[in-house]
């Protein structure tokens, strides 16, 4: 038998998450958007993928070509949107591969005006007020929402778990001053601070993630204490003691192992928080620069366009409301699984 | 002190402070009031008494788990309330612990191997394959196969893992082992091999035990010398020998009385049988601790706290013992 073998108890615990159908479609639902979105230049791009002309190959997708490379007049970068170009490409009788949606999330979406533009063959679900195309903008933001989430989530667990094994496995001082600490920081007014900081700063992908991260780690904080505070006193971590192990090693090898359980129950629920978050903190203005697309933006938009454009709030919504509720059933089979009163 | 000697304690002592709110002082609990012992290696200190009269505090205390409140514990001759935390560490390695219960003193995640391996990783410069070696050779000496290195400590009886226990609180060659309770956990079958795996390695490594037990049975069949404990004071300290054939203390005999006897004849002479709680360690008695049980007891014994004196070749701390 190969070394790497499951524990019978991680096999009960798989075939329990199997069982939450539910939950275990869910997860491979959101597994595939997540992966089809990592690949959203390919999908969703104003490039063409590939140009076959005159016996040559372009990828535009990876590389950018001046006007001029392609035949055209100017030194500057092509704009594969532009009808000249269109003219261009007929005239040399060039192959021109586009991915399935013609637009990238900031391509202005020319001949659809008045914006916004109502659902149409080349716009699936319309255009926002700006003249983009929403579907792009899905894709794209949807991308941005879960990286952003998961990296808060790793981010904070990494930390928050850190911290709870320092409290409860220390104990003393270190847990009296480090929880009053926790106590006086969550009481700060995180959106306040949001507001003010974004007055001074134009907050990027990772100023916002620092951010959110000073407040977002006491999360799990509390959870892994409690488990630390329990198994600090289980006989096999006495006896690594009496072995003379350092503490980082008895906390990292005999103690952690028993706050993981919690940890990872708690995981997809704490990503739903992040996201839920960073798309209100868009919604308000207060999130990704203005450069970026987001769900946020969109549903801020769809606020006052709700009447005359109805696609554009229902599409984020649905997005929105999707995601997260992929995520909760993630979480609620994760939960199952890990749940020891459970039958097999 | 003799020079052989490797465990000398010295009065020891544990409080701890029960807080009682935080405008009240906090009140003093003690564990362990005042024990002394000295132990030679080869031979067997037993600590006998009751729940809660101080045997697991004790024991924390000898492996250095926790730190006396009073008192000296010596091992090698050097003091283990030695401010230098290397020293502590160097000592800590010479004295191991084999707990209670099986069940919890392995950690379920981690195979057999890996568990004997750890100490070996942190106390010693041997490379992955000696470690190995050490530890195959460590699972044969308790009667277990080299083959069960791979395996999980749930793919084991109570009796196999107690010896893994035994296993690796001896992988560091310690002079000293405290068995706190190593055989109550165990079906009675499976006691008498692990206690004579115990004394067979005793022998072998000229170990020091400390052995904890409330089963009086098993402490005649492994100790040298016998220290009995009631609500954290010692009250009677003898060999062995003497002490299960004559008894001074009021408690001992006791104790020994309530032993489950086949015999009916034997039975039926014995002293009444101990009545009333032990008494909370929060509120001792005044004077001798176990007066509110002792038939003998009188006023002296509520005025007056009985030491620790020489009668025969025993201690006792009885006013009335002769």
């Amino acid at each position: 038998m190969a070394r790497f073998q499951l524990t019978p108890l991680t096999r009960r615990r798989l075939a329990r998450f199997r069982a939450n159908r539910r939950g275990f479609w869910s997860l491979w639902i959101f597994l595939g958007l997540f992966g089809l979105s990592l690949f959203a230049e390919f999908i969703a791009n104003d490039r063409p993928l590939y140009i076959g002309m005159e016996g040559q190959a372009y990828f535009p997708v990876f590389q950018d070509y001046t006007e001029t490379e392609l035949g055209g007049d100017f030194d500057t970068p092509a704009d594969y949107t532009a009808p000249f170009m269109a003219d261009l490409f007929a005239e040399k009788g060039a192959t021109v591969i586009w991915p399935l949606i013609p637009f990238s999330w900031d391509t202005v979406v020319r001949d659809a005006a008045p914006y916004p533009a109502a659902p149409s063959a080349r716009n699936w679900l319309g255009t926002d007020n700006d003249g983009r195309d929403i579907t792009a903008t899905l894709i794209y933001g949807f991308r941005i929402s879960i990286l952003f989430g998961l990296a808060l989530t790793v981010a904070s667990s990494v930390i928050g778990v850190l911290a709870g094994l320092l409290q409860g496995y220390l104990g003393g001082l270190t847990d009296l001053f480090l929880q009053r600490f926790i106590e006086i920081w969550s009481g700060m007014p995180v959106l306040y601070l949001l507001i003010i900081l974004s007055a001074v700063i134009e907050p990027t992908f990772i100023w916002l993630l620092g951010i959110m991260l000073l407040f977002s780690w006491m999360e799990l904080v509390g959870l892994v204490r409690a488990e630390a505070l329990r198994a600090r006193n289980f006989d096999y971590v006495r006896a690594a003691k009496a072995l003379g192990l350092p503490s980082t090693r008895i906390m990292l090898r005999h103690v952690l192992p028993n706050t993981l359980v919690a940890t990872v129950t708690m995981m997809p629920f704490v990503m739903n928080g992040s996201i839920a978050t960073l798309t209100s903190l868009d919604y308000l203005r207060f999130g990704l620069e203005q450069s970026a697309p987001s769900l946020g933006k969109l549903l801020s938009q769809a606020k006052d366009l709700a009447v005359q454009a109805p696609w554009i709030p229902l599409s984020a919504f649905f997005t929105v409301a999707i995601l997260l509720s992929l995520l909760v059933f993630i979480g609620e089979a994760t939960r199952d699984a890990f749940d020891p009163r459970r039958g097999p | 002190m003799s020079a052989e000697t490797v465990l000398e304690a010295v009065d020891l002592r544990k409080t701890y402070q029960i807080p009682r709110g935080p405008f009240r002082k906090p009140r003093d609990l003690h564990a362990v009031n005042g024990v002394s012992f000295a132990l030679t290696p080869g031979r067997t200190l037993a600590i006998v008494g009751e729940s809660g009269c101080g045997k697991s505090t004790l024991a924390r205390q000898l492996t250095l788990i926790e730190s006396p409140s009073g008192g000296r514990l010596l091992i090698d001759g050097k003091d283990a309330g030695a401010p230098s935390k290397d020293e502590r560490k160097a000592l800590r390695r010479s004295v191991q612990m084999v707990f209670q219960n099986p069940y919890g003193s392995l950690n379920p995640r981690r195979t057999i191997g890996a568990a004997l391996a750890e100490p070996l990783i942190i106390n010693t410069d041997l490379d992955a394959k000696a470690r190995g070696e050490a530890v195959e050779a460590m699972l044969t000496k308790v009667g277990l196969r080299p083959e069960h290195a791979d395996r999980y400590p749930h793919m084991f009886s109570g009796g196999q893992r107690q010896r893994i226990a035994i296993a690796r609180a001896l992988m560091l060659r310690p002079r000293i082992l405290v068995a706190d309770e190593p055989v109550s956990a165990l079906d009675v079958s499976v006691q008498a091999q692990v206690l004579n795996l115990l004394m067979d390695l005793q022998e072998e490594m000229g170990l020091a035990m400390v052995f904890i037990s409330h089963d009086l049975g098993v402490v005649r069949f492994v100790a040298d010398e016998v220290l009995v404990m009631y609500l954290g004071l010692p009250v009677e300290q003898a060999p062995a020998a003497t002490l299960f054939g004559a008894p001074r203390h009021p408690y001992t005999k006791a104790l020994l009385a309530a032993r489950p006897q086949i015999d009916p004849d034997e039975r039926a002479g014995r002293p009444a049988p101990l009545s009333g709680e032990l008494p909370s360690p929060l509120n001792p008695p005044s004077g001798c601790v176990f007066r509110t049980r002792c038939p003998l007891a009188t006023d002296r014994c509520a005025a007056e706290r009985p030491a620790l004196r020489p009668v025969g070749d025993s201690l006792t701390a009885c006013h009335f013992a002769d």
